[in-house]
C-alpha cells in the first residue's frame, strides 16, 4: 500500500468533488467527502477492476448504495481512468453523462443503478451469489450510509447476506452520524451498528474510515473470513477535509457557491503542502 | 372446455424448459408452493434461492443476479409483486433495464376467499407505467407457456401476470406466441371485444350470445398489454366502430385505460369498459366474485349492447 499515491488519490477527488458541485449547483458534498478515502483504498489498492473493459467479466463489483454520494465515485472513477474528468464538470446537466444519482446505463464504472435508499445491499447480494453460482474469484463491495440503514429494506438483504455465507461480500458503513435531518440519534437512533450486523450474523470490523492502513487490513481480512459477510463500520467525518463542511449537517445536500469552492480547493491544497 | 390456471403453466414450463437454460434461476419469497416456483427446486436446486418474506430484497437481489449476467425469474404474488415491491421493480429492475422477469401469480379477484388485501387488480396499471416495462398477461396455460419461454428468450424487464383459478384452453399445441402481437380469435363486423387474461374465454361465450342476437362480434385477445399492439386495435376500431375492453383488473389503468389511450388519440369510436370498478375485492369463491365484480360473459354482452 502506496499511502503517499493513495492520499493524492483522494485529494484529487476530493478537489473534484467541490469543482464538479460547484459547478452543478447541487448534489451532496458531506456524504461524499466522508466516504472518499474508503473508495480510494478500494479503487486504487483493492478492487479488481480494468479501466480498459469496465464489464469485464470477473472484475470486483462495487454498489453505492448511497447513491447521493455520486460525486465522490464519479470523482474516484475519473481519478481511476474510466471516464475523463472533465465529464465531471458536467455533473446533474441535461444530457449529461454522470446523473445526480448513479445511473449503470451511461457511465463506465458504476457496476449498479442506485440512488433511491435501502435498495444496494439487495443488489450486491445478488452480484455475490452469482458469483458463487459461476464460481468466480471476484468480490463485491459496497457501501451504505448510517441514516440509509433505517431502511427495511438494508435489514431484509442483511438476513439474506449472512444466510447465503456471502463471504465474497464486504459492506462498509459510512458511520459520520449525520442525515438530511440532523444527527442520527436526533432522526432515528441506528446505533449500536456493530452489534446489529453481529446479531444478523455478520462479521463485524470497526475501524477509522479516513485511515488507509485500517480501511486496506480490514479489506484484507475480510478476504479470510469464510462462511458469512462481512460489515466493516467505518467512523467517519461528514465534509472529511473542508473545515467548513466537516461535522455540518448543513452540508448533506447543499453545493458550495464558486467562494466557497476556491476556499476548499485553497485549504486542500494547503494541506497537502503542510 | 377444460384448462389450468396459469400458474400451472407456468410449474411446467419452469421444470421441463427453462431450467434446462443454465442462466435461468428462479427466486421466491416464502410462496413456492403457491406460485409454483418451487417445481424449479425440484430439479434445479442450485439455482432456486428462496429469500423469505422479503419481497423488496428478492427483487433487488434478482437485478444484482441479472447485472451477472443471469436470466432470474422473481416470483411472489402479484399484490406483492407490483404493489409492496414497486419502487424495487422500478428503481433497481426497469431503470437500470435489467433482465428480471417477474412472474406475478395469484393476480385480480380470482384469487378468491383470500379477500380484498390480497387481490391485485392495479398491478397492470403500476407495472405499465413504468419505463422499459414489457407486461403480458395470458389467457390460458398454453399462451402463458409459450410468454414465459419468449419471455427468457427477450433482453429487458417483464412482468408476466398468472393466475391462481383454472381457465379454459383457448389455444393447442401449435400455439405461436408473437410479442407485442394481439391475436383475432373471432372475426365480427359489429362490434369488437378487446379482453386479456382470463376474460378473453369469457369474451368468446360473450360473443356466442351476441350472435343469437344478431350481434357479430371482433374477439381480439391481448396477451402483451405493453408494448400494445396499437394497429390491431385500430384496425378493430375501423372495421366495427364500437369497442369493448374486459380485463379482471381495475378499470383505471389497465387495459381499458391502454386501448383508449390509443384510440382517442388515433380512431375516436364508441367505448365501454368491462372490469372492476373503482373498488377492492372481497373474500369468496371466484366464480362467486366475478359475478358481484361484473366480469361474466353475461356483463361482456350487457356492455355491446349499452353501445348498440
Amino acid at each position: 500500500m502506496d499511502i503517499t499515491q493513495l492520499k493524492k488519490n483522494a485529494l484529487n477527488a476530493r478537489l473534484n468533488i467541490m469543482k464538479m458541485l460547484a459547478e452543478s449547483g447541487s448534489g451532496h458534498p458531506g456524504g461524499s467527502l466522508s466516504m472518499v478515502d474508503i473508495l480510494t483504498v478500494l479503487y486504487f489498492d483493492k478492487m479488481n477492476v480494468n479501466v480498459a473493459e469496465p464489464k469485464w467479466k470477473d472484475r470486483d463489483r462495487f454498489v453505492l448504495s448511497k447513491g447521493h454520494g455520486a460525486p465522490g465515485l464519479y470523482a474516484v472513477l475519473a481519478e481511476k481512468g474510466f471516464f475523463p474528468k472533465e465529464e465531471l464538470l458536467k455533473l446533474r446537466k441535461c444530457g449529461a453523462m454522470l446523473q445526480g444519482h448513479p445511473d449503470m446505463k451511461g457511465t463506465p464504472g458504476v457496476d449498479m443503478s442506485t440512488g433511491s435508499l435501502g435498495q444496494g445491499l439487495s443488489v450486491a447480494n445478488g452480484m455475490a451469489l452469482a458469483g458463487k453460482l459461476d464460481q468466480k474469484e471476484y468480490r463485491v463491495y459496497t457501501i451504505v450510509g448510517d441514516g440509509e440503514i433505517q431502511e427495511g429494506q438494508i435489514w431484509e438483504a442483511a438476513m439474506s447476506s449472512a444466510h447465503y455465507h456471502l463471504d465474497n461480500l464486504t459492506l462498509f458503513v459510512d458511520h459520520n452520524g449525520l442525515q438530511i435531518d440532523g444527527s442520527n440519534d436526533e432522526v432515528m437512533t441506528v446505533n449500536p451498528i456493530p452489534d446489529k450486523f453481529r446479531a444478523f450474523g455478520w462479521n463485524v470490523i470497526e475501524i477509522d474510515g479516513h485511515d488507509y492502513e485500517q480501511i486496506g487490513a480490514a479489506v484484507a481480512m475480510a478476504q479470510t473470513v469464510k462462511g458469512k459477510p462481512t460489515a466493516i463500520v467505518a467512523e467517519t467525518v461528514k465534509g472529511k477535509g473542508v473545515s467548513f463542511m466537516e461535522h455540518q449537517v448543513g452540508w448533506h445536500g447543499k453545493a458550495p457557491s464558486l467562494e466557497q469552492r476556491d476556499k476548499a480547493v485553497e485549504e486542500l491544497e494547503r494541506g497537502v503542502e503542510k | 372446455m377444460s384448462g389450468v390456471a396459469t400458474r400451472e403453466a407456468y410449474a411446467k414450463v419452469l421444470q421441463e424448459e427453462l431450467s434446462k437454460n443454465p442462466k435461468v434461476v428462479v427466486l421466491d419469497a416464502d410462496l413456492g408452493n403457491a406460485t409454483k416456483s418451487m417445481s424449479f427446486k425440484k430439479v434445479c436446486p442450485e439455482r432456486y434461492f428462496d429469500m423469505g418474506i422479503a419481497e423488496q430484497d428478492m427483487m433487488g437481489t434478482a437485478a444484482g443476479l441479472a447485472t451477472c449476467g443471469k436470466i432470474p425469474i422473481a416470483s411472489t404474488f402479484a399484490m406483492f409483486a407490483a404493489g409492496r415491491a414497486f419502487e424495487q421493480v422500478r428503481n433497481s429492475i426497469a431503470y437500470p433495464n435489467l433482465n428480471v422477469k417477474i412472474a406475478a401469480t395469484h393476480a385480480g379477484v380470482t384469487v378468491g376467499e383470500d379477500g380484498g388485501s390480497h387481490q391485485a387488480i392495479e398491478d397492470i396499471s403500476l407495472m405499465r407505467s413504468i419505463p422499459n416495462m414489457t407486461v403480458i398477461n395470458p389467457a390460458d396455460g398454453k399462451e402463458a407457456e409459450e410468454a414465459l419461454k419468449a419471455a427468457v428468450q427477450y433482453y429487458g424487464p417483464v412482468y408476466i401476470r398468472l393466475g391462481r383459478a383454472s381457465t379454459p384452453d383457448l389455444h393447442n399445441e401449435h400455439y405461436q406466441f408473437i410479442w407485442g402481437k394481439g391475436e383475432v380469435l373471432r372475426e365480427g363486423k359489429d362490434v369488437g371485444i378487446i379482453a386479456t387474461g382470463i376474460m378473453v374465454a369469457k369474451a368468446l361465450e360473450a360473443a356466442k350470445e351476441l350472435k343469437k342476437q344478431g350481434i357479430e362480434a371482433r374477439v381480439v385477445n391481448i396477451h402483451t398489454i405493453k408494448p400494445l399492439d396499437e394497429a390491431l386495435i385500430i384496425e378493430t376500431a375501423k372495421l366495427t366502430g364500437k369497442i369493448v375492453t374486459a380485463e379482471e383488473h381495475s378499470v383505471i389503468g389497465g387495459l381499458g385505460s391502454a386501448v383508449s389511450e390509443v384510440i382517442c388519440k388515433q380512431y375516436p369510436v364508441k367505448m365501454a369498459m368491462v372490469g372492476v370498478k373503482d373498488q377492492f375485492g372481497c373474500s369468496g369463491s371466484p366464480d362467486d366474485l366475478l359475478k358481484k365484480f361484473g366480469l361474466t360473459e353475461i356483463d361482456i354482452v350487457k356492455a355491446v349492447t349499452s353501445l348498440c
